[in-house]
């Protein structure tokens, strides 16, 4: 299917063009099949889950057709052949990576402004997961790529809300907070980056990040090593996922959320830049499972979720700038995919049926046996 | 403030054009709903600096409506009628701010999940006015240029992996003086057809000199301008509060003049090329993507006969304190980045000049700066071949010129 094939069609007959052509590239590389039985696995007190989250959708173009095969060889020949992917996930809501972010994490669509330092208005997997299943704070964490993203970890929400979240580290704003004591902060500037989508806007902080202070207690990792070896790191998400092996390591949580941001720079127009990012969050997923499969605390008892939060424009709309944005709101920049790897889940299996992005947290809550009540979604019976 | 409630003095605050317009309209703007009349304005507000073309669309966007009975027209309007609006939007200056009114009802759109029922709702009428009466006879075909990769000796990315598609790739372009002989096929076209903002040269770097009757950007000469927009960027982005509303608002609200652009020379074209470093995402600080979304409005905006984009080397990625610092400096360079960006300008390129009428006579030829790559796409020419034959640059493009 080529994308000039789509005009004229619906929204839905996009987005299943969208599903077939993914299922006929996996098939055509990898021959996964389809799934033939639902699962219906008990709820284990030992599970654990790692959610990670493109912040910055990635298209088809640069990714299952083709042409992007080459930029996601690791989720393609390494991932893939061990995963349940769904090829048909459809956001329906706002398209801006922290509300969208918020919408995955609550199950509902939210609709507060993007740019706005508020916390989700419903509650959040974190709160669910705790307070469903009494877990510690020191059992969710969330790692997450700008300071938009402080209040993702717990809701405004009167029966949940404050204490009952998770904790949030804010990489960058650690190694700005390390930087600030030290001399050669010129060496660092390339992690710093913010926010794509709005690049001049640094909300004001507020929610429950982590501080550095906290940061060498509770990562037992010192000021000046998180500084000495984010000097070797070339971007923003490789932060984020050195932090996240370090929680894996320190704290074994059994709900790790990361969110991954590096893609975004495709709202800069420049396509080289948005194709390294797609390649690094290749890379760094794969980098993840590895670490999962490597710690004796989350080796055959973890489920890892990829999806990214939402797509890109697509070629074709003239209202958009192809690739640059997510503004058009058309079928190409709502469907996405999401790929499932973990113990009990199928290998090598392609998901056609439409699901929702927030579909993911009554999933996740099947998965942990845990309630999401408020949740609009439906759990995803073949990876639930 | 609704429609129903608009005076001729409402336009008081409107430049000369602009408002004589709106005045000589004001029965019909009375009657267009909230959801749209601002739209409509924002395009109105800006007429004395628009080019021919977008003078024309808007006004066949009045011949239409305007034409309409009053059943047809209730039913034109009733999708944006429909829509469920905030009230504070209505106590919003969307007569003399029609662009932050568009802003907020995007937001609001988004938020109540409208957002789908007005696209539907826009392009229906798009389609309805563009089949109301038949676009112009074009003089001639379109001609788009694209010269990509500046700087670039070496390169194993695979270039025109989505131009080739459409038309033949030529391996073996003989390009002895291939800028020289671009430009003046650009300068003949502009002599023969002296259309007014009919044949664009954009450059990402410093432009060369070319014939009269071709309109001229570039990157380097917008360096004044870029430094003025980035030493206000800069200080917003260090503010200890950041208003993004308020500064989209500063943005769109700066004049010519006082971002450097002479406002002695050519207004509209002074407004346009302000538009570029203000609306644009990234046009401020990459040259890449200042040359793309340059060819995407161009084209958009002025619906050129002939558009000549030369991209150049790019700064490379670095903090956004650092990029917007680069007037200061001398930035390092991202050659081999840049031809991969510029290999995607280019296609887009393309695909907004076939988003223009006459897209089925067309033609558009992309070529590898200083190398023997090149595709070229014609009516006459069969799509997805390759060609490994000789062939000089300059009878390439006379073939499709």
């Amino acid at each position: 299917m080529r994308l000039a094939d789509l005009k004229g069609r619906n929204p839905h007959e996009i987005s299943q063009a969208i599903s077939l052509s993914r299922r006929n590239f996996l098939r055509a590389v990898t021959g996964a099949g389809s799934a033939v039985a639902l699962r219906g696995m008990a709820a284990s007190k030992n599970r654990k889950a790692v959610v990670v989250t493109f912040g910055g959708g990635a298209r088809d173009d640069e990714t299952f057709m083709p042409d992007g095969q080459e930029n996601i060889p690791h989720l393609l020949h390494d991932l893939m052949p061990q995963a349940t992917f769904l090829t048909n996930v459809v956001n329906q809501g706002i398209l801006g990576h922290y509300v969208a972010t918020a919408s995955i994490a609550t199950g509902v669509y939210e609709t507060f402004n993007n740019f706005a330092a508020v916390s989700p208005n419903n509650p959040t997997v974190f709160e669910y997961f705790r307070k469903g299943l009494k877990r510690p704070a020191t059992d969710a964490w969330v790692v997450a790529p700008s300071n938009g993203f402080a209040r993702i970890g717990e809701s405004a929400h009167k029966l949940y809300g404050p204490g009952l979240g998770a904790g949030v580290i804010l990489p960058k704003r650690l190694l700005s907070a390390a930087l600030s004591s030290a001399s050669d902060g010129a060496r660092y500037q390339h992690l710093l980056r913010d926010n794509y989508e709005t690049p001049l806007y640094a909300p004001s902080l507020a929610g429950r990040q982590i501080e550095l202070d906290q940061m060498a207690a509770v990562l037992k990792l010192s000021v000046d090593d998180f500084a000495s070896h984010a000097r070797n790191l070339v971007s923003p998400d490789e932060l984020s996922v050195y932090i996240a092996k370090q929680l894996m390591r320190q704290l074994s949580p059994s709900l790790l959320w990361i969110t991954l941001h590096d893609i975004d720079i495709a709202h800069s127009g420049t396509f080289s830049l948005y194709i390294d990012g797609i390649k690094r969050s290749d890379r760094l997923c794969a980098e993840l499972w590895q670490a999962i499969q490597k710690d004796p605390e989350y080796a055959n008892k973890t489920t890892m979720f990829i999806l990214p939060d939402f797509g890109r424009d697509s070629d074709i709309d003239s209202g958009g700038n192809g690739f640059q944005h997510h503004r058009t709101g058309d079928a190409v920049s709502r469907t996405t995919w999401m790929m499932v790897l973990g113990p009990d889940v199928k290998q090598n299996v392609v998901v056609d049926r439409r699901v929702e992005s927030i579909d993911l947290i009554p999933t996740l809550g099947a998965y942990f046996g845990f309630d999401a009540p408020l949740s609009t979604g439906k759990p995803i019976a073949e990876v639930a | 403030m609704l429609p129903d409630q608009l005076t001729a003095g409402s336009f008081r605050g409107y430049p000369l054009e602009a408002g004589q317009l709106a005045i000589k309209n004001i029965e019909l703007l009375q009657r267009l709903p909230l959801a749209f009349l601002p739209l409509l304005l924002r395009e109105l507000i800006v007429y004395d600096w628009k080019f021919p073309t977008e003078r024309a669309e808007l006004g066949r966007q009045f011949t239409y409506l305007g034409s309409l009975a009053a059943g047809p027209f209730q039913a034109a309007m009733s999708a944006f009628a429909q829509l469920k609006l905030a009230r504070e939007l209505e106590q919003t200056d969307w007569v003399n701010s029609p662009a932050i009114f568009s802003e907020r009802l995007t937001a609001h759109l988004w938020a109540t999940h409208q957002i789908d029922t007005f696209r539907r709702a826009a392009v229906d009428y798009v389609q309805k006015v563009s089949a109301s009466a038949p676009d112009p006879l074009l003089p001639t075909h379109r001609l788009g240029i694209a010269v990509i990769g500046q700087g670039v000796a070496k390169n194993d990315y695979r270039l025109f992996r989505k131009l080739g598609g459409q038309g033949v790739y030529f391996t073996q372009v003989k390009h002895a003086g291939g800028l020289q002989v671009l430009l003046d096929a650009v300068a003949a076209r502009a002599a023969v057809h002296p259309v007014p903002y009919g044949h664009w040269y954009i450059d990402g770097g410093a432009s060369l000199a070319v014939g009269e009757g071709v309109t001229r950007i570039s990157y380097n000469a917008l360096s004044g301008p870029r430094a003025t927009l980035q030493n206000r960027m800069q200080k917003t982005y260090e503010a200890a509060v950041f208003d993004p509303e308020a500064f989209r608002t500063m943005l769109a609200q700066i004049k010519p003049e006082e971002a450097g652009l002479n406002s002695g020379g050519d207004a509209v074209l002074n407004r346009f090329q302000l538009s570029l470093l203000t609306e644009g995402s990234g046009t401020q600080v990459f040259s890449t993507t200042f040359v793309q979304w340059a060819a995407r409005e161009v084209l958009r905006r002025a619906q050129p006969l002939t558009l000549f984009a030369r991209f150049a080397p790019r700064q490379r990625e670095n903090q956004m304190n650092e990029l917007l610092a680069e007037h200061q400096r001398k930035p390092e360079l991202d050659a081999q980045g840049s031809l991969i960006d510029a290999d995607m300008g280019a296609y887009y390129t393309w695909l907004n000049q076939q988003r223009l009428p006459g897209e089925e006579k067309s033609s558009f030829l992309a070529w590898f700066e200083d190398h023997d790559e090149a595709v070229a796409i014609a009516p006459t020419l069969e799509r997805g071949k390759r060609s490994d034959a000789p062939i000089e640059l300059a009878d390439l493009i006379a073939r499709i010129a």
